[in-house]
């Protein structure tokens, strides 16, 4: 392999930081969840990199499985901010702040 | 050659990726993180992972990115203030973490990673069917796991957006 396994570190590290950021300083409820999608691809692009390297293909089984999850995830989230948006007509996660309602 | 490819691929995808998170409209970000998904399924291209490519850009860019423009889109939500209160504390902690994770790739003394396996046999009968293989041997039960959690999101989908769902009384 021409590029060496450390800069595809660097790269899934990069993204995921960009992802966590997002996480914790946007307010629009549908953007952090497009953040964590970030997180997801990251540890993607570290699972596949290892895979190639070390020729074990359980890292892109093991993306794959990543990726169901992440499709779960964004059905229930998608449904819980239509939800909440039906009930708070918001989705500034400023406006959530009570758990009973 | 190689590394050229990658630098493009892993310029796009954090140049998308940061824009994701900086630009103001919700259907712009999605549509930044479908260029970004794009790049990822080049990028996968390029490490001999075709199967995981092709699922890539059929799952995400198709299925799941779609779902979010549906959203965005049926919301109908107006522009708003963007970072709240904490944005400078995590940006704080993102550059930290990121100078302490680039320090310690390209600094640490000796060999960090395991040395690089040649193409196994596995690798050059062809992805996917090595993929089939891999996955309903070894992998057979979490495989039957997944589909449950597919049900469970299914189901969870439909009862959290039926109406009235947070609303007792109605």
């Amino acid at each position: 392999m021409a590029v060496p396994i450390s800069y595809y570190v660097v790269l899934s590290g990069l993204v995921f930081l960009i992802g966590l950021v997002g996480v914790l300083t946007r307010r629009n409820i549908i953007v952090i969840l497009l953040s964590i999608e970030l997180m997801l691809n990251a540890t993607n692009i570290n699972f596949v990199a290892f895979s190639s390297y070390l020729g074990n293909l359980s890292g892109q089984v093991f993306v794959f499985f990543a990726l169901t999850v992440a499709a779960a995830e964004v059905a229930v989230g998608l449904a819980i901010i239509i939800a909440l948006y039906r009930h708070t007509t918001s989705i500034n996660v400023d406006d959530f702040r009570l758990l009973k309602w | 050659m190689a590394s050229f490819v990658f630098f493009y691929f892993a310029g796009v995808i954090v140049l998308t990726a940061t824009l994701v998170v900086a630009l103001r409209n919700p259907i712009y970000s999605a549509l930044s993180l479908l260029v970004m998904f794009f790049h990822v399924a080049g990028l996968y291209v390029t490490l001999h992972a075709e199967f995981l490519a092709a699922v890539q850009i059929i799952v995400y860019a198709g299925a799941i990115l779609v779902l979010y423009l549906f959203v965005v889109m049926l919301l109908n939500v107006k522009r708003e203030e963007r970072f709240h209160g904490q944005a400078s504390v995590a940006m704080f902690l993102g550059v930290t973490l990121l100078t302490e994770a680039i320090l310690l790739v390209f600094l640490s003394e000796g060999p960090m990673f395991p040395a690089a396996v040649a193409n196994t046999s596995e690798l050059v009968t062809g992805n996917t069917k090595s993929i089939g293989q891999v996955l309903f041997s070894t992998y057979l039960f979490p495989f039957e796991v997944a589909s449950l959690i597919l049900l469970v999101a299914m189901v969870g989908a439909v009862i959290l957006s039926k109406k009235g769902i947070l609303d007792p009384k109605s």
